[in-house]
């Protein structure tokens, strides 16, 4: 008999152009009938060296670059990183600031859960779901377009703040969003929640135990959904969240059902705390004054000699940072991204790295799914919410 | 909580331990590489301190840096209490060019991507890791492009085109 004719089971690539794989992911299934006996997430096909390419930019252009990781929470991996670089220089900056940062995060960690709802439903059957998600979605970016004149990748966050002063219709724009949002989540909640099928699809689906998902690092909603309290806003807060009141929703089962809901409450705990952010908004600058560390205004640029001197300084030279080495953890939407930088004292990062969260969570994928169906492979992706940019950076 | 930590690694790890690190109120500790599993088991088996989250793995080249002379690279293990709401770094220093550390994978699983990651952009080789692959380049990229010395410009990257030792086939 030869060897092939012995072999009980058969490989099946997933991916890497597979539209439930969210990007270009490939997973290799070893298949007995419809079971899967092991699974190998193949990564690397988006690598474009990030960590890399840090080393040789001054500090303020890498903020570019980090929107290009989690694309669809641009904003979450800027503020990352400004905080990061403010944590290694010893910056404080203004309140005004803090409170548009927790806003705007908090508003880009719902306009990455709609994207999630969306593609996470269609994966599994739902596919009107994909066009209500967008359709709120869309007024977020707006308010995207509003601050930075850009729709997704919006580097709106500058080292000591953000680029620009908040546009006038900010309020008039978040309230809107504030009002529409809720409503369209209750749709999809009816849409969902009872829904037979999605419930079959979902339910004691690519489960992970509490022990389980600590040991293989996740982080973030798929944490949670094992009800592992670990909230990074909570736990270590960060850039002034110490200050706002919110729950951190926890799931008990940890399958698919309960990241889902876990998500769909989460959503609606930042929109809590988005509220809150806008009606405690004080006045303010909107970038700290630290001459040699932030660009000085325009009108002092072509006043004064100084703010001149700064300008030409930081735009040729950048600045140097402190001999160390700092690590800043946030809560991204995917779960904690951190940025650890270290410092030789010169003008650029000796080291940057991102602690990707998708990166960690797709490592989980072969426990949950390893003695499950192939089919419910799909919804294991899908409810780990990864996004490949930033699992090969 | 950073006395508890101090005298707990004092009391039981006096020998391994470098130096304490405190820039910017993050407190880690330098360890000497032998030392390095007692000392993640014992910060995650302790009743008191129980960090048993390790959050990442990373490292560092200090190629070409005159300051940082005593060892090449450094390996950053990034761990957190759940219980104390903690985050502390244990840090180890690697001499040579082709530097080797054990493996974490028997106490964590996530330090089996982390640590491969690690080889792969760094080569820093984890001694009892299962499954030592490289993990996000290409299967014939030559060297580790995280190192210092990696050629950025006037050389271009270099390819084996898998001639020496094609891919094992997966079956």
């Amino acid at each position: 008999m030869s060897v092939e004719a012995k072999r009980r089971t058969m490989s099946l690539n997933l991916g890497p152009q597979h539209p439930a794989t969210h990007g270009v992911l490939q997973v290799v299934l070893e298949l007995d009938g419809e079971t899967v006996v092991k699974a190998t997430p193949q990564i690397g096909y988006l690598h474009t060296g990030i960590e890399k390419t840090a080393e040789s930019k001054l500090y303020y252009k890498v903020i570019p670059m980090t929107d290009r990781m989690d694309y669809l929470a641009p904003m979450s991996n800027n503020l990352g990183f400004c905080l990061a670089v403010e944590k290694l220089l010893g910056i404080e900056v203004p309140e005004k600031v803090k409170y548009a940062r927790v806003c705007l995060t908090e508003l880009t960690r719902v306009m990455s859960h709609l994207v999630w709802v969306g593609t996470h439903a269609l994966d599994i059957g739902a596919m009107s779901m994909l066009l209500y998600a967008f359709r709120e979605r869309e007024l977020i970016i707006d308010l995207y377009e509003a601050c930075a004149g850009q729709r997704m990748m919006t580097t709106y966050f500058r080292i000591g703040g953000l680029a620009y002063d908040l546009p006038k219709d900010f309020d008039q724009k978040v309230k809107e969003i504030l009002k529409k949002v809720p409503e369209g989540i209750k749709d999809y909640e009816r849409l969902l929640n009872d829904n037979k099928i999605f419930r079959q699809r979902t339910i004691g689906v690519a489960k992970i135990s509490a022990e389980d998902a600590v040991s293989c690092g996740l982080t973030g909603p798929s944490l949670r959904g094992s009800g592992v309290n670990y909230d990074v806003r909570k736990a270590l807060p960060y850039g002034g969240y110490e200050k706002f009141g919110f729950e951190v929703p926890l799931g008990k089962n940890g399958d698919v059902y309960d990241r889902y809901l876990v998500r769909m409450e989460e959503m609606k705990q930042s929109l809590k705390i988005a509220k809150q952010a806008l009606e405690g908004m004080p006045e303010g600058p909107h970038i700290a004054h630290v001459p040699g560390v932030v660009l000085p205004p325009k009108e002092d640029v072509l006043t004064k000699m100084e703010s001149l001197i700064f300008h030409f300084k930081l735009i040729t030279h950048g600045f140097d940072a402190p001999k160390g080495a700092v690590y800043q953890g946030i809560e991204s939407p995917k779960g904690e991204l951190g940025y650890y930088i270290s410092s030789d004292g010169s003008n650029k990062p000796h080291r940057m790295r991102v602690r990707p969260p998708s990166f960690v969570n797709l490592s989980a994928l072969p426990r949950m799914v390893e003695g499950g169906m192939v089919a419910d492979v799909i919804a294991a992706i899908g409810s780990i919410d990864i996004v490949l940019g930033e699992v090969d950076r | 909580m950073e006395e508890k930590i101090r005298k707990f690694m004092q009391e039981n790890f006096s020998d391994g331990i470098v130096r304490e690190d405190d820039f910017r109120g993050q407190q880690s500790f330098y360890i000497r590489k032998e030392y390095l599993l007692d000392v993640l088991k014992g910060l995650k088996e302790d009743e008191d301190l129980r960090f048993e989250f390790l959050i990442d793995i990373c490292s560092l080249d200090w190629h070409g840096d005159s300051e940082e002379a005593n060892g090449r690279f450094e390996v950053i293990y990034n761990l957190f209490s759940l219980k104390n709401k903690y985050r502390m770094f244990i840090k180890v220093r690697l001499e040579g060019d082709n530097p080797e550390i054990d493996t974490a994978c028997e106490l964590w699983m996530t330090a089996n991507w982390l640590e491969r990651e690690v080889w792969d952009l760094m080569g820093i080789k984890f001694t009892g890791h299962p499954n030592l692959i490289k993990i996000v380049t290409p299967d014939d990229l030559v060297g580790h492009p995280l190192r210092r010395d990696f050629p950025l410009t006037y050389e271009v990257p270099r390819f084996s085109w898998n001639k020496d030792d094609p891919p094992e086939v997966i079956l």
